[in-house]
């Protein structure tokens, strides 16, 4: 058998370098990473096969869900290679593998020497897996190119084969193919990871140096952090150290996961591991941060240390006003988890109190909202996503917008916005439709390759507050869902952008203001124009809705005044009745927002800054309370 | 003042039902019994007997009135018991107003000349419309001509304060068809006219049919001009407004109606009918079934009651007698309310002749906006 019993195998801390792979799984949401990672613990043993569950090391109920992963993993595997009987320790280090978490993907590549490029060889290759894979090869890993589910009807190996073949310039042949789901080919790759891969390299004798790649916080033992150790050792004693802060840390425990955390002796060169330090908030163990000894600390940092940037700004806020404390802590808690996340309270006249966000991008912003609303059991509303804006004015001063609001009166000299180096796999016979999207939403065009006879590989420079829109919707549903889509920041570039308010008779409501493209404000001001007309009920008097750039008025809508407010008919039984109802819009005027003199419904607020899908899920519980 | 007791009388049968009416009525089909009224008459008024009886003593009665459903469908032998039974009990004042509401197609000269003549002096027919498609949309079966018809035998029979019912912004209603809708009423030999704006009711039929969309209904701006239409035609016939949705020739109010407006104490007889005594309401089980066995056990049918809070009763005498031409004494509302009250005032919703002295009334534009200026008042 090429497993080796757990205590058998060579031990953490003691291991030599030459018998250690360290390497990733490159895939696409559904390629089949989770399965073929339990079957690599299934045939190495190291789970026992009555404690086995499909995607096990996917912690998170959200992420077993939606098939992605969040955080990462390091599983230490032992296996007696099939080609020269030795013993060696693998170790997978589980990625994440989304557009948001590339700065964290990058960390995670920069953890290992190889990568395994796995593939559904009914599918094809996806853009993020392309831009993954781009990145691993960036960072010199060895690339090992695998077709999986081999075993589906509909697998074409030949072809994507060749799509491998032509992307990281190896023969057709050279891809493996296994099936995760029958374990076919998985030890003859657990082989040629060795046999391909090469060992760490690293100083055993100098001052410790290893690469958080992970830093994950559990509720009982604090934060637990992933390293990657380059350079000399880690033991339980030491005192630690991280680079950029300089703040010292006790060591509690240290440890390899087999699959379930399992303390050792320390951590050698070219081994990876975890950490506990009783420390509670990932944000002093931050990703990509070089963890040293106090009694001994190297000089240099490992290269590559990013502060996570906030890209994408959205205002949460509790559906229910008294749920607002809750929010607080359920977002005090995530952050332990979560450096990249940070949040300032915010109220609205529309929606009360809450908190303006700042993600990675628009799946982290997902994945936080739905994680505060189950593990909290809140019910949130978020509303439109929008990017950060850089404002220069013309006496030198620069603010830096992250709502609309907050946008400065004055002379504008230059706005800034955010964009992005996006590219987008698909179809040849997409090409047109994507390209009229991209040209649609200020896409510059950079290239275009074929990457195999009918699929095309197009990139293009896009403005970050396009995609955070509904590029990625429309996109898809413009290719039938064929298309994946991809893209890094590119730093800011100034646009011709302006500030679009909206005015209730004659007065600015701030929350209906928004930042655009000055070719669309007109159809932005329609839009917001014609949609507050429907929303808003008709008043005593006429309400004029504008839509305006500074003091030019864009476009108008009018709310003519009511006239008939009145139930015809109020005999006996009517007038207990009446009195009721009387009551009840007593209470719905408690709810309306005044502007001025005009009432508007918190209902307008929502419908008008909410996303499409929250405004349903208000309906619902409307529906559900009555 | 002596204490005076009006009585509402409910009949809660009609052959068939309109789609537009929530009214707490049943068609034998729902009762599952035959089409012969004559028996469900005579056991329904031997129920009313036995719950006029638990009424305990409370001044005498100065208006009777009998709704539904279709109280015409009640054989008038029968009528006549409960209204002796409540002369007996109760005693009538001198100006006793009768009123029954009638189908315009279930009567006769002779039926009229009897009710007539069992005392009941005032006739209240449900024309709804002049114009056939609106009745059609509005599930009525009767043909126009009927109510011509019945409206003069009604005078023939004796009866001096003859009303009709109308009711306009219907889907598909023009403001022509309105307009001759409003002639043809005229034409007739009326004392009295209530028009109702047709509400669309929850759970009715035609509720159903909006929602579908299979109906839709007219702007609200178009049924506020078929109001405006409606007062200046009645007023120019000498009917004035005296409630927002009725309209009299002097001294052919229904009494029995201003009754409630002015909150005044009133027994409801029948399944589902309401009462006012003191500022206690309370309103019977709605079924006519859960209603005779109440009865039948020796039980009151009541189902439910509130005593109102001097803050209900101020609501409700507010919002009632904002409806009236003589409104609200200014004195009896704070600074603040008043205060409130002045854009309605500078819009010309209220009269401004009659705040100077010292009346909060609503004027033409203003009773299509009661409803709001009460809200406004009692924010």
């Amino acid at each position: 058998m090429p497993a080796i019993e757990l205590s058998k195998a060579p031990q953490p801390g003691s291991t030599d370098l030459n018998q250690i792979r360290n390497f990733c799984i490159i895939a696409h949401i559904d390629h089949g990473k989770s399965t073929l990672a339990d079957r690599m613990l299934g045939i190495t043993e190291v789970v026992e096969q009555r404690n086995m569950r499909a995607q096990y090391l996917d912690r998170m109920d959200i992420e077993r869900e939606r098939g992605i992963t969040i955080k990462s993993q390091a599983v230490r595997l032992p296996w007696r290679s099939g080609i020269d009987g030795k013993e060696y320790i693998l170790i997978i280090i589980d990625t994440p593998g989304h557009v948001d978490f590339t700065y964290e993907v990058s960390r995670s590549l920069a953890a290992c020497e190889g990568a395994v490029l796995l593939v559904d060889c009914a599918q094809g290759i996806e853009a993020q897996t392309l831009a993954n894979l781009y990145l691993a090869m960036e960072n010199n890993l060895t690339i090992i190119p695998v077709l999986n589910k081999i075993d589906l009807p509909n697998a074409q190996p030949e072809k994507f084969a060749k799509e491998l073949a032509n992307l990281i310039g190896c023969q057709p042949e050279d891809c493996l193919r296994v099936s995760g789901k029958t374990g076919d080919g998985v030890a003859d790759l657990l082989d040629q990871i060795i046999a391909q891969i090469p060992a760490p390299q690293g100083d055993a004798s100098a001052p410790a140096r290893a690469l958080i790649f992970d830093s994950v916080y559990d509720s009982y033992r604090g934060v637990v952090t992933y390293v990657r150790v380059v350079d000399g050792h880690l033991l339980p004693r030491d005192q630690i150290q991280m680079f950029s802060t300089g703040v010292r840390h006790e060591m509690l425990e240290v440890g390899v996961i087999s699959p379930e955390p399992l303390p050792s002796k320390g951590l050698g060169v070219g081994e990876v591991g975890y950490l506990i330090t009783g420390v509670k908030d990932v944000r002093q163990s931050r990703v990509g941060d070089t963890v040293t000894t106090y009694n001994n600390p190297t000089k240099t940092a490992l290269g590559g240390y990013k502060d996570p940037k906030p890209m994408v700004f959205s205002g949460l806020f509790p559906l229910d006003g008294a749920d607002f404390p809750v929010l607080r802590e359920a977002l005090d808690k995530l952050q332990l988890n979560d450096a990249a996340l940070v949040y300032e309270p915010e109220s609205s006249a529309a929606l009360g109190f809450g908190f303006r966000c700042g993600f990675l991008g628009l799946l982290h912003m997902e994945i936080v909202r739905e994680r505060l609303e189950r593990e909290s059991k809140l019910n949130l509303i978020s509303t439109a996503p929008n990017v950060v804006y850089n404002v220069k004015m013309e006496d030198g001063k620069e603010v830096r917008v992250t709502n609309p609001s907050e946008f400065p009166d004055g002379k504008v000299a230059a706005v800034f916005e955010p964009i992005v180096k996006s590219t987008i796999l698909a179809p040849s016979e997409y090409i047109g439709v994507i390209m009229e999207l991209c040209q649609d939403r200020r896409g510059v065009l950079l290239g275009m390759d074929y990457i195999s006879e009918d699929r095309v590989e197009i990139r293009y420079n896009l403005p970050l507050a396009e995609i955070v829109f509904d590029f990625f919707d429309q996109l898809k549903s413009r290719t039938k869902g064929y298309a994946s889509l991809d893209y890094e920041e590119k730093g800011d570039e100034e646009g011709n952008l302006v500030k679009v308010d909206i005015l209730l008779q004659g007065e600015p409501v701030d929350a209906f203001s928004a930042i655009v493209h000055r070719d669309k404000a007109y159809s932005y001001g329609v839009m917001m124009t014609g949609k507050l007309r429907e929303l808003i009920p008709r008043q005593q008097f006429e309400v004029p809705i504008q839509a305006a750039i500074g003091s030019r008025i864009i476009a108008r809508e009018s709310i003519r005044a009511i006239r008939k407010d009145v139930l015809a008919k109020c005999y006996g039984g009517d007038i207990s009745r009446k009195r009721k109802l009387l009551e009840k819009q007593k209470e719905g005027k408690k709810r309306m927002k005044m502007v001025g003199r005009v009432e508007v419904p918190q209902e307008a607020f929502v419908a008008a800054l909410a996303t499409d899908a929250d405004i349903e899920k208000i309906k619902a519980a409307r529906k559900a309370g009555n | 003042m002596n204490k005076t007791l009006s009585f509402y009388v409910h009949i809660p049968y009609c052959t068939r039902r309109c789609g537009y009416c929530d009214f707490n009525t049943y068609t034998p089909a729902e009762l599952r019994i035959g089409g012969d009224f004559a028996s469900v008459s005579h056991s329904y008024i031997d129920l009313l007997l036995k719950e006029s009886d638990l009424v305990p003593d409370a001044g005498q009665i100065p208006t009777i009135f009998f709704g539904g459903g279709t109280p015409t469908l009640m054989e008038p032998s029968d009528l006549a018991k409960i209204l002796n039974r409540l002369r007996d009990r109760f005693g009538f004042t001198d100006d006793c107003e009768i009123t029954i509401e009638a189908n315009p197609d279930t009567v006769s000269l002779e039926k009229l000349t009897q009710l007539r003549s069992i005392g009941i002096n005032r006739v209240s027919f449900g024309m709804q419309s002049a114009v056939p498609h609106v009745l059609a949309t509005l599930d009525r079966t009767h043909n126009p001509e009927n109510v011509v018809r019945a409206t003069h035998w009604a005078r023939e029979a004796g009866f001096s304060e003859v009303s009709v019912d109308l009711i306009y912004g219907a889907p598909g209603e023009s403001l022509t068809e309105w307009e001759e809708t409003i002639d043809q009423a005229l034409s007739l030999p009326i004392s009295h006219i209530s028009a109702y704006a047709l509400i669309v009711e929850e759970g009715t039929k035609f509720a159903a049919q909006v929602k579908r969309g299979e109906v839709v209904m007219p702007d609200e701006d178009e049924t506020a001009d078929k109001y405006l239409l409606a007062d200046k035609k009645f007023s120019a016939a000498g009917l004035n407004w005296y409630e927002v949705s009725n309209w009299s020739l002097p001294g052919s109010q229904c009494r029995h109606n201003i009754a409630y407006w002015e909150g005044k104490n009133w027994r409801g007889l029948g399944p589902g009918a309401h009462s006012h005594i003191d500022g206690k309401r309370w309103w019977n089980v709605k079924h006519p079934s859960a209603y005779g066995e109440r009865l039948s056990a020796g039980l009151d049918p009541a189902q439910g009651s509130e005593i109102l809070t001097l803050e209900e009763r101020e609501v409700e005498r507010i919002l009632l007698a904002i409806r009236l031409p003589d409104g609200i004494a200014l004195a009896s509302l704070s600074a603040a309310q008043r205060e409130q009250m002045e854009t309605f005032l500078a819009q010309g919703h209220l009269s401004e002749e009659n705040w100077n002295r010292g009346i909060l009334s609503l004027t033409l534009s203003g009773r299509l906006l009661a409803d709001r200026i009460v809200r406004e008042i009692l924010a």
